[in-house]
């Protein structure tokens, strides 16, 4: 039932013109769980098999869908809590429980062929194994229904975590540095998306005049946004706002790197359901369209990409998306990049220059009226640094604001079309939506 | 405290048995006369995997940007907090960087823009890595 991915569905090169498919794919529904910070290692109705569970009934709810329907079903096979280091790892070498839970899948790990088992889809023909993260995920059923392999699928995303310090074991305890980490950990780089946005983020600020605090803005402007969105962390943890004096008094991660720069692990699913934009006209709620996505996996030229490599890659970012789906930035209303470190959500502001930020203006937005209600209601959802690390609060939220149904977060300009994300400047994908197919 | 410990494979062996001998060689693609570094199967310019060469450099860089490690994951440094961690880039080809702890310069006062030199650390017995020291 599970078959390779063999990515040759991806739109990761320049100059693809329009998608193929504009138009005639959409977003029918959606599923949140709960968004805990940890899972408690002995609650198995917390645990993120089950939450992952609730999020697709929740998804195939939302837009009026039986199992029996659902003919595709795109899940990474494993998520942040996997292989990554740490007591945060594995659950092994612990006992497990009674099935579904009798090894790491249901716990630490979640793929298709579990829930498949585990939920009783019996008509699932497209499952595809070695799926990426969420923001290519969206891609790939994207055009598997475009493409016709199937017809009504859920796109999964489970973010897990259990108790520990982040990362803090596995190759990060080892005394030695293999492979490609032997040019970066004897330094002292562990090797993640924190470090390497870092520099060209300092870079940024020697070039255009800004300091690291002038993110301060944009750092809780993502806590008030997140504190409007009921299915997030914040909003149901009661985490208070943070102000400028907050933001500038907290501790330092990678000097200038704050600890409100990062986002924060959590214990959360949630589920998407795809279809045919002729088929959502039928279903329970209001449809969305997808009106382009795409991919991209820049190469490093050296140790450390730098500022420029940073700005070209946003750069054909921008340019693969906007050409594909038939746009230019005048037309996007909603934006919502990407921020699990604060440090590298200009570079797709600029990139993509939306309200006509060009490079070098970020911080200048930034320190303007970027609320919700305002002119420029830039990262409605709040983000992973408002919602906690599920990384799927910019699809949803792109959704609900291109339905009217926001609430408190709903932005008073237009919101026709939205840009969402789960992308580092190197890697990820980019997925354009509109309220109406054209 | 000690650094964590290069593991060399087949791909960069000839790069840390040069840096055991105290020489700083990087991979150049005769096709592209482009230097490469980390050394990877193919020029990353032209593809080329047959055009690559090792050719010694001569150890010049200047400061780029640093950061200050205040809160790292990896268990081995973490009695070295806070450190820095600066970005060298290579006088001969500014696009090729390293890392580099800039020894001898205490935390949160690296100079950016400072001219630097190669300089070697041994972090295991007959072990040494590549680093990078201010110039007076």
């Amino acid at each position: 039932m599970t078959t390779n991915n063999n990515f040759q569905w991806r739109r990761d090169r320049d100059g693809l013109g329009v998608w193929e498919h504009r138009g005639k794919v959409a977003i029918a529904g959606y599923g949140h769980s709960p968004v805990d910070r940890r899972w408690d290692g002995e609650n198995l109705d917390t645990s993120l098999g089950a939450y992952t569970i609730l999020a697709c009934e929740k998804a195939m709810e939302q837009a009026g869908v039986t199992k029996d329907q659902v003919d595709g079903i795109v899940c990474c096979d494993s998520h942040i809590a996997g292989g990554s280091g740490g007591s945060a790892s594995n659950w092994a070498p612990r006992p497990y429980f009674d099935p579904p839970y009798d090894s790491e899948y249901g716990i630490t790990l979640i793929n298709a062929q579990w829930l498949i088992n585990s939920m009783g889809f019996k008509n699932v023909k497209f499952a595809p194994t070695g799926v990426p993260t969420i923001g290519e995920m969206v891609g790939m059923a994207s055009q598997a229904v475009g493409d016709g392999v199937c017809n009504t699928c859920l796109v999964i995303y489970p973010t897990g975590n259990l108790e520990g310090r982040y990362r803090r074991g596995g190759e990060n305890a080892d005394d030695y540095a293999r492979g490609v980490r032997q040019w970066t950990v004897p330094w002292g780089n562990h090797g993640g998306n924190d470090f390497i946005n870092i520099f060209p983020h300092n870079q940024y600020c020697l070039k255009y005049g800004g300091e690291h605090d002038d993110l301060a803005p944009f750092v809780i402007n993502q806590h008030k946004n997140g504190m409007l969105t009921p299915w997030g962390f914040n909003y149901n943890h009661g985490i208070e706002p943070i102000s400028v004096e907050d933001y500038k008094t907290s501790r330092y991660i990678l000097n200038p790197l704050r600890i409100w720069d990062c986002d924060r692990p959590v214990n959360a699913s949630v589920a998407y359901l795809f279809t045919t934009s002729e088929r959502a006209q039928d279903m329970k709620s209001q449809p969305v369209y997808v009106l382009n996505h795409s991919q991209h996996n820049f190469r490093f030229r050296t140790t450390q990409p730098d500022l420029d490599e940073v700005e070209m890659w946003t750069d054909r970012q921008a340019a693969r998306m906007y050409e594909g789906a038939g746009l230019g930035p005048a037309d996007v209303d909603i934006f919502n990049p990407y921020d699990g470190y604060a440090i590298m959500t200009q570079f797709f502001l600029e990139g993509f220059q939306w309200h006509g930020v060009k490079r070098g203006d970020a911080f200048a937005f930034y320190a303007g009226d970027i609320s919700v209600k305002g002119p420029h209601p830039f990262f409605s959802s709040g983000g992973n640094l408002g919602n906690g690390r599920t990384r799927s609060a910019m699809y949803t939220d792109s959704i609900e604001q291109l339905r009217g149904t926001a609430g408190d977060r709903q932005v008073t300009v237009r919101a026709e079309t939205a840009l969402c994300a789960f992308t580092t400047p190197s890697s990820g994908g980019w997925l354009m939506l509109g309220k109406y197919p054209s | 405290m000690p650094k964590v410990i290069p593991v060399s494979d087949e791909l960069s062996q000839p790069f840390w048995d040069a840096v055991n001998e105290r020489r700083l060689v990087l991979q150049n693609c005769t096709a592209c006369d482009k230097l490469q570094y980390p050394p990877q199967a193919a020029c990353q310019v032209c593809n080329s995997g047959d055009r690559l060469e090792w050719k010694e450099v001569e150890g010049k860089g200047h400061v780029a940007t640093y950061i200050v490690i205040e809160d790292g994951r990896l268990n081995r440094r973490m009695p070295d907090q806070p450190y820095n961690l600066a970005l060298v880039t290579l006088d001969e080809d500014p696009t090729v960087n390293f890392y580099s702890n800039l020894p001898g310069v205490p935390a949160y006062q690296a100079p950016v823009g400072a001219a630097v030199e190669l300089t070697f650390e041994e972090v295991a017995p007959g072990q040494l890595i590549h680093e990078w020291r201010v110039m007076e």
